[in-house]
């Protein structure tokens, strides 16, 4: 739970995960002064970090003097704010009725499968991200699950193991490109 | 004055009064879940709804205050119906397992359920997911049976200012506990229980150690003593009917001995050997501070409540110095059980068992702390609470009200009134000043009936100041010094005295903290439901034991006496280092 040794998600720059929350640090403390701050004090961390990791929501409940078990409380109350980190890819299978019927629960269980994770989990490799959504405005093309902002349609259960490993290669030839300019 | 009327009957109420307190002013009962006295009203529960005329809905009567004129009904067909509902949606969603459940004698929900005339339950809701929690020493929670009142969120935020539970979640998956429904000792908690003391049903109760003491008791090869804190002979009735305050020392001595326990013993005795060692020690410090002209950690504050130790450890590791070295009346018990007693009767410390009956779970994490083993082995090996008890005198079919009156047994069972004040809040400062004054001057505390007024009853901090004159020679440097004492309970409050202290904004010498609010008489152990009106009267009973005894100061304890001539030396000496002082480390929070 705690690996601060992870990079930023923004993917261009290779700061880590403590040198980013000792950067919000400031931000944050400015944030402690004010009334209702918490919220988005946690917003600005979460984009920051794609997450909340524990030490974030233990700093933050510090600077505003308030309890943890309380801002964990927040934190667990709006969907919005995520406790896991989101990997590289964050892939999301409609469920909407259409793509329902039309084996939407399918895929998804084959990519559980597939992924060694629930919803809402992260592989430990930090590439894959699971979740769910209620129509993507593509029910002509049922089933469809988006990978970021790429959709795919029409998709079969049997192919999402071909579409995990396209994104797999991507994500190696990009960090080759890295490995070259650095 | 504000007027209304309640059911037909005129009423008349200070502004800014609620429904709820005009209804209690009047002698009506309106129920209440999630409500707690003295704290501001959540309005979630809907138990406590009235109608009032001219309004459309029904109001909440814990959240509505009264206006003048105002025409209120409190037991129509629509009130009793809405509220028969409430009741019905929460068994609902409940895990309702009453026979098998700790709080069927006094569960609010279940009496709830009764009075309302719940006969069977119209919906049949999903019900929430087992979450049980015994991760800690002193208590454990049932999350299938919590009903999300929230009252153990307030006490624990509003009351002690330590805020380790929350809601986690929202809508039906919502679960009230510690953050991300972890457990509770992954988060700093001080085990005091006052969430258990509040929960109206079987969602926190302590972590039981009845089975435990039966086994015991069972085992021929142990030698298995009780130790009795001061805070249950006013409180222990309670549990068989008795008014609160009823004080029972004989019964419940009996009732030990019928249970089984080879030697009944108090730990008011180590209360009063407390007093002796605490106020050297403060002496000690004073004179440092005023004869050598070192520096010394001042205010020096008691130590007997393990809730508090806990408390500085995490949050104030500053005042650590400052506390008192001395262990709780609990542990030197323990402590001198083991040793100075198993001596006596020929029998090892590993061949002893300590029991003790505390008001308190947090006594539970105490006698737990790896460094209470001064004995060579655990110096207290069970400790059970006062509604443990009752429930172990309940299984073993003793007619508690019917029994004789007992006597403690010695040597260890001699107490003082100064030790029995223990109990509440004010009064081990009051002990201390009964003995320290009189080691000082040679005379009697020169107040009425030796009670510092000032000092006593519910204020949250409280502060008295003491002249000292007519020292006698080993004590003149203290000769015109103006003593200035606290006292605080409840941790809300002790954080607010405790500001204070560190921002210079107030001085004193010597400082009693105890956890809970009213003192152990309100622990977390006690029978519930404790509110303010039952504290006064335990405090009025405990009062009462120390004012019935001819033995009302600590350092004219015979047995305590004895017990410094024949094995301890001197306070503070090297046995007395060694098995009645401790220290403290300091905590983490999360
Ligand atoms: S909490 Fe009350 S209603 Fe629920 S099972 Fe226990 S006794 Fe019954
Ligand atoms: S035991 Fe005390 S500190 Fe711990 S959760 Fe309960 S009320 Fe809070
Ligand atoms: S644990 Fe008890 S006091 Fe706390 S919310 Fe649940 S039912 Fe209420
Ligand atoms: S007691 Fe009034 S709403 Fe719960």
């Amino acid at each position: 739970m705690s690996d601060t040794t992870g990079n930023c998600c923004c993917g261009n720059c290779s700061l880590t995960e403590a040198q980013i929350i000792e950067e919000l640090e400031p931000m944050l403390q400015e944030y402690a002064s004010k009334p209702g701050g918490v919220i988005p004090a946690l917003q600005i961390a979460q984009t920051r970090l794609g997450y909340l990791p524990e030490e974030v929501i233990k700093r933050i409940a510090h600077l505003f003097g308030k309890p943890y078990s309380e801002v964990a409380g927040v934190v667990t109350f709006y969907s919005f704010f995520s406790t896991v980190p989101r990997g590289t890819y964050l892939i999301r299978v409609c469920l909407g009725t259409a793509c329902y019927v039309r084996g939407g629960n399918e895929l998804l269980q084959a990519l559980k499968h597939k992924l060694g994770i629930d919803v809402g989990e992260t592989t430990a490799d930090r590439l894959f991200s699971l979740g769910v959504g209620r129509c993507f405005g593509a029910c002509g093309m049922a089933p469809v699950l988006m990978v970021n902002d790429d959709l795919h349609q029409r998709v079969k259960a049997t192919k999402v193991g071909e579409i995990l490993e396209s994104y797999r290669a991507q994500a190696a030839t990009q960090a080759e490109k890295e490995a070259v300019k650095a | 004055m504000i007027q209304v009327t309640i059911n037909g009957a005129p009423v008349s109420v200070k502004p800014e009064t609620t429904i709820l307190q005009a209804a209690r002013q009047a002698g009506i009962t309106i129920p209440t879940l999630c409500f707690l006295e003295k704290n501001d009203p959540l309005g979630a529960c809907r138990v406590c709804m009235v109608e009032v005329e001219g309004a459309k809905t029904l109001m909440a009567a814990c959240a509505t205050p009264c206006a003048d004129k105002m025409v209120i009904h409190t037991n129509t067909r629509r009130v009793r119906q809405a509220r028969k509902q409430v009741v019905e949606l929460l068994l609902s969603e409940h895990d309702g397992n009453c026979q098998l459940c700790d709080r069927s004698e006094d569960c609010e929900l279940r009496n709830l359920a009764a009075d309302l005339g719940v006969r069977d339950i119209t919906y049949q809701g999903a019900k929430a997911a087992p979450l049980m929690d015994t991760s800690t020493p002193a208590l454990t929670r049932d999350n299938s049976k919590c009903i999300k009142c929230r009252r153990c969120v307030t006490v624990c935020s509003s009351v002690q200012g330590i805020g380790a539970l929350f809601p986690q979640g929202r809508g039906f998956s919502t679960v009230i506990g510690p953050a991300f429904t972890r457990k509770l000792d992954g988060v700093a908690c001080v085990q005091c229980g006052q969430c258990a003391a509040v929960c109206p049903v079987g969602a926190i109760s302590e972590h039981s150690a009845i089975e435990d003491v039966w086994r015991m008791l069972d085992d021929k090869t142990k030698t298995v003593v009780v130790q009795t804190a001061p805070a249950i002979r006013a409180a222990l009735g309670e549990a068989f009917g008795l008014p609160p305050g009823t004080r029972v020392t004989g019964k419940m001595v009996s009732a030990l001995r019928q249970l089984g326990f080879h030697a009944v013993f108090d730990t008011n005795f180590t209360a009063d050997l407390t007093i002796l060692e605490e106020g050297t020690e403060l002496l000690t410090r004073l004179k440092t501070a005023l004869v050598e002209e070192k520096k010394v950690a001042l205010p020096m504050f008691t130590s007997c409540s393990p809730g508090w130790i806990k408390f500085a450890e995490y949050y104030y590791p500053q005042f650590l110095p400052n506390l008192s070295t001395c262990k709780s009346p609990q542990q030197m018990f323990g402590a001198l059980a083991k040793t100075y007693y198993a001596k006596k009767i020929d029998r090892k410390p590993e061949e002893m068992v300590v029991v003790s009956v505390m008001p308190c779970t947090a006594k539970k994490f105490e006698s737990q702390r790896p460094e209470m083993n001064a004995s060579g082995v655990r110096d207290v090996d069970y400790v059970l609470t006062t509604r443990e008890l009752a429930r172990m005198i309940r299984e073993a079919g003793i007619d508690f009200n019917a029994l004789p009156d007992g006597e403690m047994d010695s040597p260890l069972g001699l107490s003082s009134g100064a030790a029995d004040i223990f109990a509440n809040t004010g009064g081990v400062m009051e002990a201390a000043l009964r003995t320290a004054y009189e080691i000082v001057t040679g005379r009697e505390l020169p107040v009425d009936n030796l009670h510092v007024k000032a000092i006593e009853g519910l204020e949250g901090v409280k502060e008295a100041a003491l002249t000292i004159k007519g020292t006698v020679p080993e004590w003149s440097f203290l000769e015109g010094v103006e003593l200035r004492v606290a006292v605080s309970h409840g941790l809300g409050n002790t954080r607010r005295l405790l500001e204070r202290i560190k921002n210079g904004e107030a001085t004193y010498h010597f400082v009693e903290v105890m956890t809970c609010p009213g003192g152990c008489i309100g622990g977390g152990g006690q029978p519930r439901f404790t509110d303010d009106s039952v504290r006064l009267k335990r405090i009025a009973g405990i009062y009462a034991e120390d004012e019935g005894k001819k033995l009302r100061k600590s350092h004219q304890n015979q047995q305590v006496l004895d017990l410094y001539a024949q094995f301890l030396g001197t306070p503070l000496g090297h046995t007395s280092h060694e098995l009645l002082h401790t220290h403290y480390t300091e905590r983490k929070t999360d």
